[in-house]
């Protein structure tokens, strides 16, 4: 089981699609401060680094050396860790293991990525097998736009319910001062943007961005000393999948399925509506916002147009989803996993500002990507 | 082992992977830079808290964690910590044909070792300890070699 750990100090750059007053190093300082300020420490009480983004997105990939100066790593133990879009989820877990396992007590999770150093879609597509896939069906838009129309065939969701997805996390995203796009949309405005690949548009789909998250993990006995209301980890659970784009199952999402139900076990929750006050999920279309709501077992499989409809994830509804605007406001890539948990933990310590959710006391962050990958953290306001 | 090849063809795609990359160089270095390009002066910079000057400058003391905001003038003068002598043929990086010597300069004010070429002297007459001065480029862009190389004086 592990001990128990405590999020005690999240910090985020402001996103932008070109930060160009800041190299990589400098954003992942101006996240890394942030954080220590939030949790009001130095870089002395730091025990252990974990550091993440994309392979080949700057062509730079030693970050775990050339970002020290930024991450404050001199002279510490630092751990890099890649795993596609599930990255900075992934950095939160591994972050959690380290704190868990009873070795380090005060570690710093950092994920960060310069979107505009790279031709994004081309570096992506680095993921995809070279000699069977890379060319019939690589980037990230396609298998995306894939598995949404077999949904929509499956249960008769249509593109106007991603469009709903789509004007909530954008229109929440209005709330939050660190989000890279801040606009107000309407469901006409998505339905009118560019189509990128059918079903998918423009307005639809996650930017890329410039930015960086940290996020620091405490044992009981610190965080208690350390935060008066540290977001406890209830439970990290991560599922992978992939040995080819065609074997897997496009009609649900099995990894989110899977982590999820392993999660909820391990948190002791039975109705995740009733039971969570917030999520942050890792929505990279808005597309995913709708199918996906089935495999976190919000509802059966193919309901989840219904809740969209009804408004049940707005966030004056019965389960907030993407306070800050989620994935498709704001994609520092190797970051976006982890701000899903940085925001996550703020909801669970009141400093979410004019995102805020009253009173949250059990909150759901995901990460997405790899082929198909899914991470789950469930974090709670009571000690697990 | 040769046996496979009798069974097995041996096919291998070939393949390039063609991505466009651009690199902030960020405040820190932009500065530095820019001060090279327009004034052909060399700078670093000194942390707050214990006093260490770097060069090339840092956003953050690798010690303190403090931002590193005092900026000095360099005299463009060092000494050499080390170098080689480079007589292997390597046109997609090397900046120049072989042989030519780069080392680490110690420059006076600094308390960092500076990465560089070493011109004007046979390579066989360079010394650990050696006295050098930068030499700037005529035409300069704003990047590393806007430091021509650094050359003996005395």
């Amino acid at each position: 089981m592990g001990r128990r750990v405590g999020i005690v100090g999240v910090g985020q750059t402001h996103h932008a699609s070109h930060r160009l007053d800041a190299s990589g190093m400098e954003l992942i300082a101006e996240a890394v401060t942030r954080a220590l300020d939030d949790a009001q420490i130095t870089r002395d009480e730091i025990d252990a680094i974990v550091i993440g983004n994309m392979d080949h997105f700057e062509n730079i990939n030693y970050v775990d050396m050339w970002a020290v100066e930024g991450l404050g790593a001199f002279m510490k133990p630092v751990f890099k860790v890649t795993t596609g879009g599930t990255t900075g989820t992934t950095i939160a877990a591994c972050a959690f293991y380290h704190v868990a396992s009873g070795l380090f007590d005060r570690v710093l999770a950092v994920g960060w990525e310069k979107n505009s150093e790279s031709d994004t879609q081309a570096a992506i597509a680095t993921c995809a097998n070279p000699v069977l896939e890379r060319d019939p069906f690589a980037g990230a838009i396609g298998p995306l736009a894939t598995e949404y129309s077999m949904y929509m065939k499956a249960y008769g969701a249509t593109e106007e319910d991603a469009a709903l997805v789509a004007v909530r996390d954008r229109n929440n995203a209005l709330n939050n001062p660190y989000a890279h796009n801040r606009m107000k949309v309407t469901v006409e405005d998505v339905m009118n943007s560019p189509m990128l690949s059918y079903p998918i548009k423009f307005l639809d789909m996650c930017p890329r961005s410039d930015g960086a998250c940290a996020v620091i993990f405490a044992s009981e006995e610190y965080a208690k000393k350390m935060c008066p209301r540290p977001a406890w980890v209830h439970a990290s659970v991560v599922r992978h999948d992939y040995t080819h784009f065609g074997d897997l199952e496009w009609q649900w999402m099995p990894t989110l399925e899977r982590a999820s139900a392993e999660a909820y076990k391990k948190a002791g929750i039975t109705n995740p509506l009733k039971e969570f006050d917030v999520a942050e999920l890792y929505l990279p279309a808005s597309t995913t916002g709708v199918k996906w709501m089935d495999s976190l077992w919000f509802c059966e499989r193919g309901e989840a147009p219904k809740l969209i409809r009804k408004g049940v994830f707005e966030m004056d509804g019965e389960l907030p989803i993407n306070p800050s605007g989620g994935v498709i406001s704001t994609n520092p890539i190797g970051a976006t996993g982890l701000i899903r948990v940085g925001e996550a933990a703020w909801q669970i310590m009141g400093k979410a500002g004019d995102r805020q959710v009253p009173n949250v006391r059990k909150a759901l962050a995901t990460g997405f990507g790899g082929c198909s990958w899914s991470d789950v953290m469930i974090l709670g306001a009571d000690l697990p | 082992m040769s046996d496979w090849k009798e069974e097995v063809e041996e096919v291998v795609f070939p393949g390039k992977i063609c991505v466009p990359y651009t690199w902030t160089v960020g405040s820190t270095m932009s500065k530095w830079y820019v001060l090279m390009r327009d004034e052909g002066q060399i700078w670093a910079n000194r942390c707050p808290s214990c006093g260490k000057v770097y060069i090339p400058p840092k956003a953050k003391c690798l010690e303190c964690y403090r931002d590193v905001n005092d900026w000095v003038r360099l005299p463009g003068t060092g000494t050499v910590e080390t170098f080689t002598v480079v007589h292997y043929e390597e046109p997609s990086m090397h900046p120049k044909k072989p042989p030519f010597a780069y080392g680490i300069i110690r420059m006076d004010g600094a308390d960092t070792g500076f990465v560089h070429l070493i011109d004007e002297i046979e390579p066989e007459k360079i010394k650990v300890g050696m006295r050098v001065e930068a030499v700037m480029s005529e035409e300069r862009s704003g990047n590393i070699l806007d430091i021509k190389y650094f050359r003996p004086i005395d």
